[in-house]
């Protein structure tokens, strides 16, 4: 198989252009990078070849490295896996230095073949780094082009000498935004950071870079770093400049991340020890870092659930088969609050036709209006147009009629969360709507089986639970009710693909998986409140931990008149097998006391006057005093960590979730549980299951049976299974 | 094992470390040689007198670069058979300097050292050396590393020392050290400097201000910056003591230990060598302590120092009479003083760097010199002197009169 075609033109330019067959996007694979290195053995010794332009024959030039790549690195030398990644490593880095040299005489610094980047459109990762290889880097000038190196997003780092590289270019404040926040910016952006050198024209990408190439000279052939008088911009680390850069930089990534993600250190250390020795050195160093870091956990179970898994499920891998594609050609929503605006919003947003009611003609206008507020963010942030803005909001009609929902394909319904109010709007809504239609509830708490108890056609009615805001959060979470069919389960499906997040399937349960995790989450905080635990120490385990939020911050922002709600329904619901340990007594306190949590500007925490949170509530320190003896701060971490995923356990084990891909995909987009983990079920592994049933034995004796190792646990420890060895059978995934 | 005796102390005025300070004008070589070429003079050394001279000094860079310690030897009148060494333990390290030389006594290394230290901060600024704690994210990640000021904020946050207590300390200070002044009881070691010439150029502690409660509340909080903002050390000091919500900002250049320049020397060795000389020995070493404690609160370096160096004694810490604690920062006394439930009546009783500032190399030997004049001043029998250091450690000294 050919991926990289090479031929030779008339004015003598070496064309390689990167076309991996029956793909749509290329993807750097072994076969790839021996062919590359070939075709530059071939341009480098051929005296008819003046200069070497690299290209691709697809719409963009790379997305990447094939993660195969390093899985088969690994084995490569036997029982040393780390060994082989270096030396495979160390390949790649071989194979871009000869591009760099491109025979250049080390002495002279003279004769080098030149060698031109010649971007087609995106470019992400190797799609990048093998470009900041050659002597200058053309792309043409498209703002939908993304190009930069993401990896950090995956929990690993630019591993190809993209750090080193792009360090040596810029400076390390400058490359900062790039290597640690993963920016993807369009080729104009590109060039105004100083990465990419030339934009051009769609039909002028080749020309130029060719005529470049034939008309650069010795000078223009030798990278920066290759110049003896190079210095690094901002300075070395042991440059006054550079010194408070690094200082600097080594507090915002630890307090970014709070210590949680391993990549962003290994990748600061490769930077640091990089700039302070000769380039290939600064390369090597590189590699042993990018090692360190694929040899990690962490960043396995990062790359699984961000990467592979999250694409899988968006892909359809959960989707019934043998359904035809159930695209979305008209929606209707009931109810144009908070969250049927956010639905239509990004509904329309996808270009699908919009029939939003509400029982008043206002209430439905005002919905549209939160949609068209939306789009002028869009609009002043020069992320969309006027054309697109008056496009996407006229696919929006707001309206009181029922008949307008004629010609839907799917109904999202987001009334009052009570089953009596949601049952008439059914029963309304099925007598307007076609037969094929699928009904689907937008319920956080209520069990979709009993709402389902109202329609006619049961095994049409499905849950699509979105998050709020609706438009920025990623997951959505689809609820089988006992009857529902594969064709509601496709259609929901094919609608969230349509809308761009990403779905998990789950059965009926109380709260369904994500709110079934957060809800312990929450009232674990408030019970440690309770139990006169340092407030602080509770936020800040959990920002160790790896959550967006601690619990009581995140209690602050749903409200506490919620939390009490759902405390008296689950009551209410489980009568006797309530637990008795509960931290209720916190949140029924601070609901007496009219603090609610953001919206009355009080709750857990304090605000000033312009809703800003400044500290923890003092008033907590008075009705639950802090004890003397606290806890360990592992502890703390132990309870808050495991009241979720024990929950995630149980929803697998009771088959509330079918996928534990699911679960873990869900729970960080869903609530942002601990990405560095990969997830509740990579976590465990992670830890081992023997350690995890070890911490429950120890909880369950301290802080009651909510800590008891579910039994599935309990049997896989024995069997010394893991929950991606066991239930996913998968190269990649592994 | 034989034991190690002070036969004498010397030391030069504290001059403000800063380009406008009275002792900017003299190089650290200078410094070191005159008050070298001064314990000399005053005993009568000559030749092979001492085996060593053990020399504290923290920026070994510039003119403090390439063995101070060394160069020091040879701009002064000593005997070029007398080597020199270097020695940075941070801020401790003039009275690491003594303590090694007294160990080193103690273990029949050598009849006796010359050991202190020097620091001209008006000259070399502290930190212009560099060094990987700061940058290097294998260390500073793993270790959570904050500038001490930082440190010596969490320190008043953690053990519930406000503005105020730090306040009132720092007036306490300087006015302790200005009665001493004005009872000339710095005056056993203290010399006065003097040019080539025989000019003087610097006679006494130049930082000793007046100072109150009011005027020391109007200065700004020196570490809230880049504590709350850039590059936002808070979080990092919050990572590691998560009970703290946020850090108090409560230190500031008034109630922290002043930049300075100076240098201080003393003359360590056996019974013998006393005899040999015809010296008198004024103090022996009970006991020498040094410890590594966690690198992110940093300077509550002495209170492990103190247990240590008074269970190595076989004392308590009611059976100390006097004590120096230096003064880095005003929460590191306070804390000492929660810790051990101490008098303040019997720590530093002539002030301490907050009023006379803190040459980083010297502090060490300048304090003991200090314990040990007050010792004989007011007949005390036993003193302690100890210090916090940077990224984490302690140190400390038990001596007793003879």
């Amino acid at each position: 198989m050919t991926e990289f075609k090479y031929s030779i033109d008339s004015d003598g330019v070496a064309i390689i252009s990167w076309d991996v067959p029956n793909k749509t996007m290329n993807v750097m694979s072994l076969e790839g990078l021996n062919e590359l290195d070939k075709h530059f053995d071939s341009a480098l010794s051929d005296d008819k070849v003046k200069g070497i332009v690299v290209t691709s024959g697809k719409r963009d030039f790379a997305g990447g490295m094939d993660l195969n790549v390093l899985a088969d690195m690994k084995t490569t030398q036997g029982e040393n896996p780390a060994l082989g990644l270096f030396n495979g490593i160390m390949q790649i880095h071989k194979l871009l230095r000869k591009i760099e040299l491109a025979g250049m005489n080390p002495k002279t610094k003279k004769g080098a073949k030149p060698v031109a980047a010649a971007i087609t459109g995106t470019a992400a990762g190797i799609g990048l780094e093998l470009p900041l290889a050659c002597h200058r880097i053309f792309a043409i000038d498209n703002e939908k082009s993304k190009i930069g190196l993401p990896e950090i997003l995956v929990g690993i780092f630019p591993g190809a000498g993209g750090t080193t590289r792009l360090v040596r270019k810029l400076g390390a404040m400058n490359a900062a935004p790039f290597l640690l926040e993963g920016k993807m910016l369009s080729p104009s952006k590109m060039k105004l950071a100083g990465i990419i050198d030339e934009l051009t024209d769609k039909n002028d990408l080749l020309s130029r870079a060719k005529a470049w190439v034939l008309n650069a000279t010795d000078a223009d052939c030798i990278k920066p770093w290759d110049d003896k008088s190079y210095k690094m911009p901002g300075g070395e680390p042991y440059h006054p400049n550079g010194y408070m850069t690094f200082a600097g930089a080594s507090v915002m990534v630890n307090s970014k991340t709070q210590g949680a993600f391993p990549a962003a250190k290994a990748l600061l250390s490769a930077v640091y020890e990089g700039a302070q020795v000769p380039f290939e050195t600064a390369l090597k160093i590189e590699a042993r870092w990018f090692t360190k870091i694929l040899m990690n956990p962490s960043s396995e179970s990062m790359i699984r659930s961000l990467f592979i898994n999250k694409e899988a499920l968006e892909k359809g891998a959960v989707r019934p088969k043998d359904i035809p594609n159930q695209k979305v050609e008209k929606i209707g929503i009931i109810g144009a609050g908070m969250m049927g605006a956010g639905i239509s919003y990004v509904s329309a947003l996808a270009g699908i036709k919009v029939v939003l009611l509400d029982m008043k003609e206002e209430d439905a206008q005002k919905g549209k209006s939160h949609a068209e507020n939306l789009l002028n963010i869009g609009v002043k942030r020069k992320k969309i147009d006027e054309k697109k803005k008056s496009v996407v909001l006229d696919l929006i009609t707001p309206t009181t009629k029922f008949e307008d929902l004629k010609d839907c394909d799917l109904i999202v319904e987001a009334v009052f969360e009570d089953p009596a109010v949601k049952a008439e709007v059914t029963k309304k809504v099925e007598a307007i709507i076609d037969k094929n239609c699928i009904f689907a509830s937008n319920t956080s708490t209520l069990p979709i089986t009993s709402l389902a108890s109202a329609s006619k056609r049961p095994e049409q009615f499905i849950g699509i639970h979105f998050f709020s805001p609706v438009d920025r959060m990623l997951l959505v979470e689809i609820i089988k009710g006992s009857v529902t069919g594969d064709m509601a389960v496709a259609k929901a499906l094919d609608y969230v693909r349509q809308i761009k997040k990403t779905p998990i399937v789950v059965n009926d349960a109380r709260f369904f998986y994500a709110n079934r995790c957060i809800i312990p989450y929450v009232n674990e905080g408030a019970m440690m409140v309770s139990e006169g635990i340092t407030p602080a120490s509770i936020e800040n385990a959990a920002k160790q931990l790896g959550f967006p939020l601690g619990p009581l911050q995140l209690t602050d922002e749903t409200s506490i008149d919620l939390g009490v709600k759902i405390i008296k329904a689950t009551r209410a619901a489980m009568g006797n097998e309530y637990p008795e340990k509960n931290g209720d007594e916190v949140s029924f306190k601070l609901f007496e006391e009219g603090r609610l949590g953001r919206k009355t500007n009080a709750g857990f925490y304090d605000y000033d006057e312009k809703g800003k949170r400044t500290y923890l509530w003092n008033g907590l320190n008075e009705t639950w005093p802090v004890k003397k003896h606290q806890p360990k701060f592992e502890e703390i971490k132990n309870r808050l960590m495991l009241s979720q995923v024990l929950e995630a356990v149980k929803a697998f084990e009771e088959g509330v979730l079918e996928d534990i891909r699911e679960g873990d995909v869900g729970a960080i987009l869903g609530w942002g549980f601990a990405p560095w983990s990969g997830g509740p079920f990579g976590w465990v592994d992670m830890v081992g299951i023997q350690n995890v049933v070890n911490m429950c034995n120890t909880l369950s004796v301290s802080e009651g049976q909510r800590f008891a190792a579910p039994q599935i646990l309990l049997d896989m420890a024995k069997n010394n299974e893991t929950f991606y060895g066991k239930f996913i059978k998968n190269k990649n995934a592994a | 094992m034989l034991d190690a005796y002070i036969y004498d102390t010397v030391r030069t005025p504290r001059g403000k470390g800063k380009k406008d300070g009275t002792l900017h004008e003299v190089t650290a070589v200078g410094l070191s040689s005159r008050i070298l070429n001064e314990l000399a003079k005053r005993n009568n050394l000559s030749g092979h007198a001492v085996e060593d001279v053990i020399w504290g000094n923290v920026t070994q860079i510039g003119e403090q670069g390439a063995c101070l310690a060394r160069s020091a030897v040879l701009g002064s009148d000593l005997d070029e058979s007398i080597p020199g060494v270097s020695i940075n333990r941070f801020c401790a390290s003039g009275l690491e300097a003594v303590n090694m030389a007294a160990n080193q006594v103690r273990g029949g290394a050598g009849d006796a050292f010359i050991a202190g230290g020097v620091e001209s901060m008006s000259r070399v600024p502290m930190g212009t050396d560099g060094g990987a704690i700061a940058i290097d994210p294998e260390l500073t990640m793993k270790n959570y590393v904050v500038p001490q000021g930082i440190s010596a904020d969490i320190i008043a946050t953690k053990f519930g020392f406000s503005r105020d207590d730090c306040d009132a300390y720092a007036v306490e200070s300087q006015n302790r050290a200005a009665l001493a002044e004005a009872e000339n009881r710095f005056s056993k070691s203290r010399i006065s400097l003097k040019d080539q010439n025989g000019i003087p150029i610097l006679a006494k502690d130049e930082m000793i201000r007046k100072t109150d409660m009011q005027s020391l509340g109007s200065l700004r909080p020196s570490f809230k910056d880049m504590g709350e903002v850039m590059p936002g050390f808070d979080k990092i000091g919050i990572m590691r003591y998560p009970e703290l919500e946020k850090i108090n900002h409560v230190h500031h250049a008034g109630n922290s230990s002043g930049i300075a320049d100076g240098s201080a020397a003393i003359l360590i060795g056996t019974e013998e060598y006393g005899k040999k000389y015809n010296l008198k020995p004024r103090a022996k070493f009970k006991a020498t302590s040094r410890i590594g404690t966690d690198p992110t609160i940093m300077l509550t370096g002495p209170i492990p120092a103190t247990e240590r160096v008074l269970k190595s004694a076989g004392m308590e810490i009611g059976d100390i009479d006097l004590f120096e604690v230096n003064e880095a920062f005003a929460s590191v006394v306070l804390r000492f003083m929660q810790a051990f439930d101490a008098d303040h009546n019997k720590i530093n009783v002539n002030g301490g760097a907050i009023a006379m500032g803190h040459p980083l190399g010297a502090t060490g030997a300048i304090i003991l010199s200090t314990l040990l004049d007050e010792m004989e001043r007011s007949d005390r029998e036993t003193g302690l002197a100890t210090l916090c250091i940077g990224s984490g450690m302690g140190a400390a000294t038990i001596i007793e009169r003879v």
